[in-house]
């Protein structure tokens, strides 16, 4: 049965292969793909809300990642697709709030409100795109090795990573449970009752804290101190440099000069001339 | 609902990014000062369990429609404020990363809606404060209630605000928040009847849980001034300054089209369906343009003059309303600070 929790337990392991993947990409140090993708969303977040033309170029980073990583664009279209509802909804209000027109092209009159959503669009598709590529060119313990290198308190990774590797275990486990309750279950697709609920994750609660017990005492038994040692080979090298360098100040070029307006300007310019 | 980064503005973003970073910063320390290493374990644990659980969709009866776990104020309760912040935040981490839910800026405003206010907030102030030492099957439940019914309504309120005043999306302050408020309040009886459910599950089978997660954390040392002080005087900052700041220079398109036609843009019909919506629009709107209401046509130079003071304005409200909950907040907790230091630590 294709559930919420089995579709998120098939995304995980999707997005974890291909962030496996072995492109001059992905062996690039993880600090300096955390630290573009951040530049990018901040320049991105910080156009105005009227900018279409500013954000189009900013297209050129997903486009080079998809390309260069050897990622699947359709998945990754999808799953862009899945979370857009509540962006769309409340986007959906500017052109009914906004109604002056405020540009004309020809016979058509494109008002503020149209413009505004169109252009939120945009910052939805860059800014989770960016996120998404994110991950599956980095990497979630990659990830969380260059927030601890970046300055992250040492709990707080160490909390991300004990996460990561219980995920999977919990997760087969409420699916085992869901799939008990749905062949016991009288209704057709095993829906579980608002009585029973809290029962079922009770359940699975006393079990999750007697396995921290267990877990606990393992670590124990190795000479656990509290401390988590994080080991990593990755070099911060010229090609690193290169490469937040390169995309980082292009990202600031673009914030600030509007290019296809320049483009549209002197293709106008020669053409009246 | 999760903050998207589609609708939000830099400032705002970091501001929130900032105050995030600052209360993970100051958990993680005050983890550390506990010397309680058994937790290591059991957060990461219990993080994924909620992660899983907030996969699972129960039917809501009468309505038909499923809902889900948040898990917030659940993990406050077993956990301590502290630990269940990281925890929080560390299952909205891989959501975000994972299934794209909301975006890597607005995850500041997203840990702290959720984390922040369940944690720091909600769990302290309301279901503490209704459950005591001694909880009984009554208390659970209006404690939970409550707590999850205000946090979320806390949460959906931030949200409102963040939305506003990033002015990204056209949706007046007072519409947006018509819409969320309610949709959040059934939300919260949904969320607070689970968790009442899950914690007097747990009180039955193994009550020695809970009480070691109601002694392990005694209010008296809940220093939340710190976190408090920097929140206040970033958003008064953010609200301000940084606002006064956004409204000096015109839009691209405001700017190229002021150069092509002369004017701010093209005014719409004057009769029919739009002319009436615009009317209502105008006079539904709190804060046209975050500006003060002008009565009657007004001249654009001193539109924007006014502009520049309104937005001001607009982000001084919602500093003050921080400050006003900080304020409360400080209030209740002299009251505590009064009785606090005086009592013995409880030996875990």
């Amino acid at each position: 049965m294709s559930t919420k929790i089995d579709r998120a337990y098939y995304d995980i392991g999707r997005l974890d292969t291909l962030a496996a993947g072995d492109t001059p990409l992905h062996r690039l140090d993880p600090r300096a793909k955390l630290l573009t993708t951040m530049v990018f969303i901040f320049c991105v977040v910080s156009c105005g809300r009227y900018e279409i033309t500013r954000l189009l170029p900013f297209f050129l980073y997903p486009a080079v990642l998809i390309g260069l990583g050897n990622l699947p664009l359709g998945y990754l279209l999808k799953k862009l697709l899945l979370v857009s509802p509540f962006v769309l909804f409340i986007g959906i209000f500017n052109p009914w709030l906004d109604r002056a027109t405020m540009l004309q092209l020809g016979p058509l009159a494109l008002s503020g409100g149209w413009i505004s959503f169109f252009s939120l669009l945009l910052r939805f598709t860059l800014t989770i795109g960016a996120a998404l590529l994110l991950i599956a060119t980095t990497g979630f313990t990659a990830i969380c090795m260059t927030l601890e290198k970046l300055g992250a308190p040492k709990i707080f990774t160490v909390q991300l990573l004990l996460l990561y590797r219980y995920l999977f275990i919990l997760i087969e486990e409420a699916i085992r449970m869901m799939r008990a309750h749905a062949l016991r279950s009288f209704s057709p697709r095993g829906r579980i009752s608002f009585r029973v609920f809290p029962q079922m994750l009770g359940n699975l609660l006393l079990r999750t804290l007697d396995r921290a017990q267990r877990i606990h005492m393992a670590m124990l038994s190795r000479a656990f101190n509290g401390e988590i040692k994080i080991v990593r080979k990755f070099r911060f090298g010229s090609r690193e440099v290169l490469f937040l360098g390169g995309f980082g100040g292009l990202f600031i070029v673009l914030r600030f000069t509007d290019v296809i307006e320049l483009l549209g300007r002197l293709v106008l310019g020669t053409v009246t001339k | 609902m999760h903050m998207a980064d589609a609708l939000l503005s830099a400032p705002v973003g970091g501001v929130m990014w900032a105050a995030t970073a600052a209360t993970t910063i100051y958990c993680s320390t005050k983890i550390r000062q506990s010397l309680d290493d058994r937790k290591v374990p059991l957060m990461g644990v219990l993080a994924a369990f909620v992660f899983a659980a907030q996969m699972i969709n129960f039917t809501i009866p009468g309505t038909g429609s499923s809902g889900h776990l948040g898990g917030g104020l659940l993990l406050a309760i077993l956990l301590g404020p502290y630990a269940a912040f990281l925890a929080i935040a560390s299952v909205l981490v891989v959501q975000a990363l994972f299934f794209a839910d909301g975006g890597l800026l607005a995850l500041g405003c997203n840990i702290f809606h959720m984390g922040f206010i369940p944690c720091f907030l909600a769990y302290p102030l309301i279901y503490k404060k209704i459950v005591g030492n001694r909880p009984t099957g009554g208390r659970l439940l209006t404690g939970s209630l409550l707590a999850a019914v205000i946090g979320l309504q806390l949460g959906a309120f931030g949200v409102v605000l963040e939305t506003t005043l990033s002015g990204i999306s056209e949706l007046p302050f007072s519409t947006f928040l018509i819409m969320m408020q309610p949709i959040h309040l059934a939300i919260g009886i949904v969320e607070g009847l689970v968790t009442a459910g899950i914690v007097s599950f747990l009180w039955k089978a193994r009550p020695e849980i809970l009480n070691l997660a109601a002694t392990d954390q005694p209010l008296g040392t809940l220093h939340l001034k710190p976190v408090l002080i920097i929140l206040v005087l970033a958003t008064i900052f953010t609200g301000g300054f940084l606002s006064w700041y956004a409204s000096e220079h015109p839009d691209g398109l405001e700017w190229s089209m002021f150069k092509v036609t002369g004017g701010k843009g093209l005014a719409g019909p004057n009769n029919g369906v739009h002319h009436t919506l615009e009317g209502l629009q105008e006079k539904t709107a709190l804060m046209p343009e975050y500006g003060f209401r002008k009565s009657g046509t007004a001249d654009r130079q001193e539109k924007a003059a006014s502009g520049q003071l309104g937005t001001s304005v607009a982000g001084l409200v919602g500093s003050l309303l921080v400050l006003f909950l900080g304020l409360l907040l400080g209030l209740l907790l002299k009251k505590r600070g009064s009785t606090g230091p005086g009592q013995p630590h409880p030996q875990a």
